[in-house]
């Protein structure tokens, strides 16, 4: 795992993400870039914000809620990630 | 497509979940009797889910009030504050709101909702930042929304969180505008409002505080968290209800700054909105005199607060952090918080059904509010009667 606030590649961070959401989601729901991340997660829109915010520390970056609600599939969020930490380096 | 096919997936969990229980979105009430009993199916239940803490809903100050004011100047005003809404009384309470804060101008809005929406949206502009407590209220998001500022959440009740997220910040351009409240309206559970403060100073920001549900309720006056935590002078804005402990409807901001009074020209969830009906503006003066007056209000809903929590934590049931006005039952699932609030119904009492993802953490809760109009009896009987479904529905232990 790269320390915290050095840049990750996408194809990583998203790697992450996924490994990160693999004890909270439900049962049998299967994680991929493509996973829809209102409508494919199984968690409801407060669990959403309540893992971002776990996002937010593993990256050291603050992601504002208009960035989330452009967001739409992981692999958009990885992206979303990577340029924020190239932003604030 | 339909247009409301968006909502397939809420409407097929409501109806899931509620199955044979009522319909928590569709209670109506026969007829309010008091500020602790209603008439329900035609049944007569014990009110312990209105928010009405200082149960001033039928004080008899507040109704004469109203009724003065409703035939002196008649059912509404039929236009907007800054078009022919405002009248004499509307200034006279928005003096009286600054006083009872010791701010310098306060101004009032037609809901609570309308005061967060309004001031939040309006100060949080482009380039600004905007810190909120991630359990913040909705009004507080929509505002968030509504505002063309970057918004960011920070952990629930966590100073250095927020410290570490306006630390990020450092260097960027914009206004900080940090969003707490006072009492937090699922759990109860109070701001570490003195550690907020703290890094507010530290860090140069500016903060609004929004004590809807702590104003009459803490402090030596009633003025809320601010007050009980000693630092009123570090609140930037003050936002509040006059449906809650006031018993009407409204809400308001105050604050010491003196472009304040700015928001009136630019602050569109107050200009383009009719302002509130006389009646209210009369019964929330009287009411704000009792509460000024009569510091035994906010006192006795605390000591009752502290009996229905002290007791349901003896009986067993997992309750929100402290022992406020707000009495939070943790329930262990959606279903069963919804049978419990259903049978509590059946028994004789009203309290709030609140789910995810209207809650926290995604808990289910059972809300209830205490008033100071409940007495000892109504208290225990509801203590008495939560055990009893309780241990009927395996949320706590049998005895």
């Amino acid at each position: 795992m790269a320390a915290q606030g050095s840049i990750l590649d996408r194809g990583r961070i998203e790697a992450e993400i996924i490994a990160m959401l693999s004890g909270r989601v439900p049962q049998g729901v299967q994680v991929s870039s493509e996973t829809q991340i209102l409508r494919g997660l199984g968690l409801d829109s407060v669990a959403i914000l309540d893992f971002i915010m776990d996002l937010e520390d593993r990256f050291d970056i603050s992601i504002p809620l208009d960035r989330v609600a452009e967001v739409e599939t992981i692999a958009d969020l990885s992206g979303a990630i990577e340029t924020l930490m190239r932003a604030a380096r | 497509m339909s247009l409301f096919a968006k909502f397939d997936g809420i409407r097929a969990g409501v109806e899931a979940l509620l199955g044979s229980v009522r319909n928590p979105f569709d209670v109506r009430f026969d007829r309010v009797l008091s500020p602790t009993e209603a008439l329900l199916e035609g049944r007569p239940v014990l009110l312990l889910g209105t928010n009405n803490y200082l149960g001033l809903t039928f004080d008899p100050a507040c109704v004469e009030a109203s009724m003065r004011a409703l035939e002196e100047t008649g059912t509404g005003t039929t236009g907007s504050r800054i078009a022919n809404g405002t009248y004499s009384s509307h200034a006279l309470l928005e003096q009286r709101i600054a006083e009872f804060y010791g701010k310098r101008s306060a101004i009032i809005f037609s809901t609570g909702y309308q005061a967060n929406l309004g001031l939040i949206s309006t100060l949080a502009g482009r380039d600004d930042h905007l810190l909120i407590d991630a359990d913040s209220h909705a009004s507080i998001y929509d505002a968030s929304k509504l505002s063309t500022a970057e918004v960011i959440r920070f952990r629930h009740n966590d100073p250095e969180d927020l410290a570490h997220r306006l630390r990020r910040l450092k260097g960027r351009p914009g206004n900080r505008i940090i969003v707490t409240e006072g009492i937090y309206s699922m759990l109860g559970d109070t701001a570490p409002l003195r550690e907020i403060a703290a890094v507010k100073r530290e860090m140069g920001a500016c903060l609004i505080v929004d004590e809807a549900h702590s104003l009459g309720i803490l402090g030596a006056n009633g003025r809320g968290l601010a007050e009980a935590a000693g630092v009123e002078g570090d609140v930037d804005f003050v936002v509040g209800t006059f449906s809650k402990s006031l018993g009407a409807v409204g809400g308001f901001a105050a604050s010491d700054l003196p472009d304040f009074d700015l928001l009136r020209i630019v602050c569109r969830p107050y200009m383009f909105t009719a302002s509130l009906p006389p009646a209210v503006i009369g019964s929330v003066i009287a009411a704000l005199q009792r509460l000024s007056t009569d510091k035994s209000l906010g006192a006795r809903a605390l000591s009752n607060s502290r009996r229905l929590y002290g007791g349901l934590e003896q009986s067993g049931f997992k309750l929100g952090p402290e022992p406020n006005p707000i009495v939070a039952i943790k329930m262990p699932d959606p279903a069963r918080a919804a049978l419990f609030w259903n049978r509590l119904i059946d028994e004789g009492i009203y309290v709030n059904l609140a789910l995810p993802p209207a809650t926290p953490g995604s808990l289910s809760l059972i809300r209830s509010s205490v008033s100071s109009a409940h007495s000892d009896v109504q208290i225990d009987r509801a203590i008495s009667i939560m055990t009893a479904v309780g241990r009927e529905l395996g949320v706590i232990a049998a005895r």
